[in-house]
């Protein structure tokens, strides 16, 4: 009673709009257009074989050997007659009629008998579970139709026994996976608290778990309905379900099989329809997966491409500079529906060969998309570079063909990731992965290649490199994967190398070792280094000069001792409260009130103007520009934190 | 890896018991006297007493399943009273031709499905992926057994390009490209539903690895976007896609059923069908432990390539 009750409630639900006015679940599925047609499709055929009783066809099961096997299109016989004269088109309908109808139970009493298994072991846990879902693997180690037929050499043939066998063989999918679900449930807080309330176990099943996994087992009952028509069908097919004279779709092609060479349109006919139904409902099965659990929804999410989609309007002239790299304007968007997010709004950078510089900002400020964009490794969609121009080796690398860009990345420009773990390769070894990025640039035999890479180890003092090179990279220690990243870095002497929070993801002990390794090998190599942080503490030991971003733009720049003793934007001022101090425990740690503005709704004027304690007036109109302030030092505020030296 | 194989080896012991004891339950399950049934309703007390002693059906259920069991252990699966010959001869000449069938299906299945996939995943969206998705649709809808017929009727009946039915040609058959000749309406009909599904999860897979942190890695170093997809992405999803395929084998396994009764392939799905409609039970027992055994060793291979092929299992 009280699982009806559940089972009502959650209908209701299915066509009603939800609190926060999103469409109603069926209104989602019919917006699909493939759900939609086999909807619709499913809707004429369900209707057609409801009203058969009552439409004007013959009876199925009048014999007329006079007409036998009459092509489709005779008087009379829309779709012809079989080799007994029975009527095609009547013979169908009903045949369809018995097999939605076993389709369906078979449905049913495997959701039912199933789910209580899930819902009973799921809730129970221990010795109950891993009883019962030892038995529920050892029917899933029969393959599926081979224990349908030994169900029904037991039962022996019929159409009741063939839908019972289908639907044993069906109970494990529906029994594992409301188990998984009921598994995370009832370790959730209103169970506890229906517990506490002193509720039973068969009301808290009922009442509590039983309506919240409902849509699991919808899902699951409409996506494996299809395949119970169509194996059932298959069982009277062999001539194990349906017997004579009563007809379903899968005895129908059984008969018609027999008569293949002389009257194809027997088996034809219900072959067809066999496959329109079962066509009609996976596409409503899919969508209804779709609606209920977005979470399955195969392939929805876009893969990125190769590069980065360049859509520029006007490209700024070249610059004439001996810099590495030279980005002027550089603008990236990511277009998720209508929306569009400027995560990078307009920057300019400069790096002289040698330089370090650091780009420095919270999380989200663009700091990792500038880099990312340098060489197009932004994911497209949504990824779009809206503006602007990237200058490597003097040519305009957004314009580059994808072999440019492809020699230059990993060439000329290299990069090191955050989380060494999820950025290198897990199933192949780090050697071969060094080994992959050498080949890639020079043209050199594997053996060449190892050797070099195996000096590469070493250099980043990566202890008995020889035992490590054929190590994976779950075999190795954080560090030792972030030491494995920057030679790999180092690979083809990059003349620039974009570390993007290289040491983020790493123990304390562990950062200081590899900034150092770092910083050494790029000073010995020559290589400039783009560092992207969000520690300033890194800055002063490892940079030149620093770039602070804000809101996807360049709100400071200069020479990071000047910056770091007299910040002039207030926002790097705040930033610089932020870091800590050792030894002095009397200064005061501030944390900036408020938070960055969506970068798909920004502000008039400067965008940290509602965080600032400095705000005035003026600061909310117009662009506020980056101005000259001080020697080789810019700031983008009206009213800085110091006079212009 | 040794080890590992080992260790699954004997992981597989208790399922197979298990299967035993539930074919052997169900076949104990049925209803009827077997020794009326072989002596006729006629028969005298005393005399049904005696067989039953003979057969051993006098004994508990225990001990008729450890004497069963014994027997199996030692290829006796008992006398096939239709065909009147061992059924333990019988159903291995049979599952020899399923295997041949149902390899080939594997092959086709496992080859087009990875390679669809793929395709579709790399064009994600594009004219390739919808082709894919709808032919995806198309294949897990179609009856197998209606698109046997469909087939016969176009290539044999139709173009008369392929034989219709059986294994070798009546006379004058036998050689290598006569089997192959007979094999490939069967096997490319069984295999449809399992590209279907092979192909649709490889592309889901594929999409998944492709968004991975290790991609973008790769394309930064200057791997060349085909080296990407195919080494890369690729040995990632295949990972994912492996198991699904030893799941496949029991679905190419079990529809081989159909398939060979549309082909009139000599295999042991035909044979199970036939002992099921002339109540042949032991014959129908024998069958079904074989191929059940044949399955478990079918995942058994599949856990051990996808641990070949992803180190972190070990």
């Amino acid at each position: 009673m009280a699982g009806m009750l559940a089972v009502g409630a959650t209908l209701t639900r299915l066509f009603a709009r939800d609190r926060g006015g999103r469409p109603s679940p069926f209104a989602l599925l019919v917006a699909n257009p493939l759900s939609a047609f086999g909807l619709a499709l499913l809707t004429v055929i369900v209707v057609l074989v409801i009203a058969t009783p009552f439409l004007p066809v013959p009876d199925p099961d009048i014999t007329d050997p006079a007409n036998r096997l009459l092509r489709p299109g005779t008087d009379g016989h829309l779709l012809g007659t079989d080799h007994l004269g029975r009527d095609l088109l009547s013979r169908m309908l009903w045949g369809t009629r018995v097999s939605i109808l076993v389709g369906l139970s078979a449905t049913l009493i495997a959701a039912t008998i199933g789910s209580l298994i899930g819902l009973v072991a799921g809730y129970a846990g221990g010795r109950t579970d891993s009883l019962l879902m030892r038995g529920i693997d050892l029917v899933m180690a029969f393959p599926y139709i081979l224990l349908a037929l030994a169900i029904v050499a037991v039962l022996g043939p019929g159409l009741l026994n063939a839908l019972y066998a289908i639907a044993v063989v069906n109970i494990p999918f529906f029994a594992r996976n409301i188990r998984g679900i009921t598994l995370g449930l009832s370790r959730r807080e209103f169970v506890d608290a229906a517990r506490l309330s002193g509720a039973s176990h068969a009301e808290i099943l009922f009442l509590e778990v039983l309506p919240n996994v409902l849509p699991t087992i919808v899902v699951t009952m409409s996506t494996t309905v299809g395949w119970m028509i169509l194996e059932t069908a298959g069982l009277s097919f062999l001539g194990l379900g349906a017997q004579p004279p009563q007809a379903d779709l899968g005895s129908m092609l059984g008969e018609g099989r027999k008569l293949l060479f002389t009257a194809p349109h027997v088996s034809v006919v219900p072959g067809l329809m066999i496959f329109a139904l079962v066509m009609c409902i996976n596409l409503v099965g899919d969508g209804v997966r779709d609606v209920l659990d977005p979470r399955l929804k195969s392939g929805a999410l876009a893969a990125p491409g190769a590069a980065t989609r360049v859509a520029r309007e006007t490209v700024p002239p070249a610059p004439s500079t001996d810099a590495v790299l030279s980005v002027e304007g550089l603008r990236t968007e990511f277009h998720v529906g209508s929306r569009v997010y400027k995560a990078v709004g307009g920057v300019d950078l400069d790096l002289a060969p040698g330089e370090c510089l650091g780009l420095v900002g919270e999380s989200g400020s663009g700091k990792s998309v500038t880099a990312l964009s340098l060489l197009r490794l932004v994911p497209t969609p949504p990824g779009v570079i809206a503006g602007g121009r990237v200058t490597i080796e003097g040519a305009d690398q957004l314009a580059a063909t994808p072999e440019a860009l492809r020699r230059l990345r990993g060439g000329r420009v290299a990069y090191v990731f955050q989380d060494p773990l999820t950025t290198l390769h897990p199933l192949f070894t780090v050697g071969d992965q060094i080994v992959e990025a050498i080949r890639a640039h020079q043209p050199i035999s594997r053996a060449e290649a190892e050797a070099q890479a195996l000096t590469l180890l070493e250099k980043v003092r990566i202890p008995s490199a020889k035992a490590r090179f054929s190590a994976y990279p779950h075999e190795l220690s954080g560090g030792m994967r972030q030491r494995v990243c920057i030679a790999m870095a180092l690979a083809n002497d990059p003349d620039l190398i974009v570390a993007d929070e290289p040491t983020t993801a790493l123990d304390v002990t562990v950062q200081a070792q590899v900034l150092k390794l770092l910083r050494d090998l790029s000073r010995e190599r020559g290589s400039a280094v783009l560092f992207i942080t969000h520690d300033f503490g890194v800055v002063s030991e490892l940079c030149d000069r620093v770039a602070v971003m804000y809101a996807g733009r360049i709100v400071e720049i200069g020479p990071s001792g000047d910056v770091l003793d007299a910040p002039g934007h207030p926002y790097t001022g705040k930033l610089i409260d932020c870091v800590p101090v050792l030894g002095r425990p009397e200064r005061r740690m501030e944390a900036i009130d408020g938070l960055p503005p969506s970068v798909d709704r920004l502000p008039a004027g400067c965008a940290f103007a509602d965080r600032c304690d400095r705000v005035q007036e003026d600061c909310r109109h117009g662009d506020i520009p980056l101005d000259p302030f001080g020697p080789g030092r810019a700031v983008r505020c009206l009213h800085p934190l110091q006079e212009v030296s | 890896m040794w080890l590992y194989i080992g260790k699954r080896l004997l992981a597989t012991v208790p399922i197979l018991l298990g299967l035993s004891v539930i074919v052997f339950a169900m076949m104990a399950a049925i209803p009827g006297d077997p020794a009326t049934a072989i002596l006729g309703s006629y028969a005298t007390p005393e005399n049904v007493e005696r067989l039953n002693r003979q057969l051993g059906l006098d004994r508990s259920l225990v001990e008729q399943y450890l004497t069963w069991l014994g027997n199996l252990l030692q290829g006796d699966m008992g006398r096939s009273y239709a065909l009147n010959r061992p059924v333990a001869d019988e159903v291995f000449e049979r599952f020899g031709a399923t295997l041949v069938l149902a390899g080939a299906s594997l092959l086709l299945c496992s080859l087009f499905g990875l390679l669809a996939g793929v395709i579709a995943a790399v064009g994600q969206f594009g004219w390739r992926d919808r082709i894919v998705t709808f032919l995806v649709l198309i294949g897990i809808s179609t009856p197998s057994f209606w698109l046997g017929l469909l087939l016969i009727m176009l290539f044999a009946v139709e173009l008369q390009w392929l034989p219709a039915s059986g294994m070798f040609a009546i006379y004058g058959g036998g050689g290598p490209l006569d089997l192959l000749a007979h094999l490939a309406l069967p096997a490319i009909t069984l295999a449809v539903v399992a590209t279907a599904v092979i192909a649709r999860l490889t592309r889901t897979a594929m999409l998944e690895v492709l968004r991975q942190d290790y991609v973008r890695t790769a394309r930064a170093k200057g791997v060349s976007e085909r080296r990407v997809i195919y080494r890369h992405a690729f040995k990632s999803a295949l990972v994912a896609v492996i198991p699904v395929i030893g799941i496949q084998t029991g679905f190419v396994l079990g529809g081989a059923v159909y398939i060979e009764t549309v082909f009139q392939w000599p295999g042991i799905g035909r044979m199970l069908v036939n002992a099921i409609s002339t109540r042949d039970l032991l014959l129908v027992q024998g069958g079904v432990l074989v191929v059940a055994a044949s399955y478990v060793f079918f995942n058994l291979l599949a856990d051990v390539a996808q641990t070949l092929v992803d180190p972190r299992l070990r």
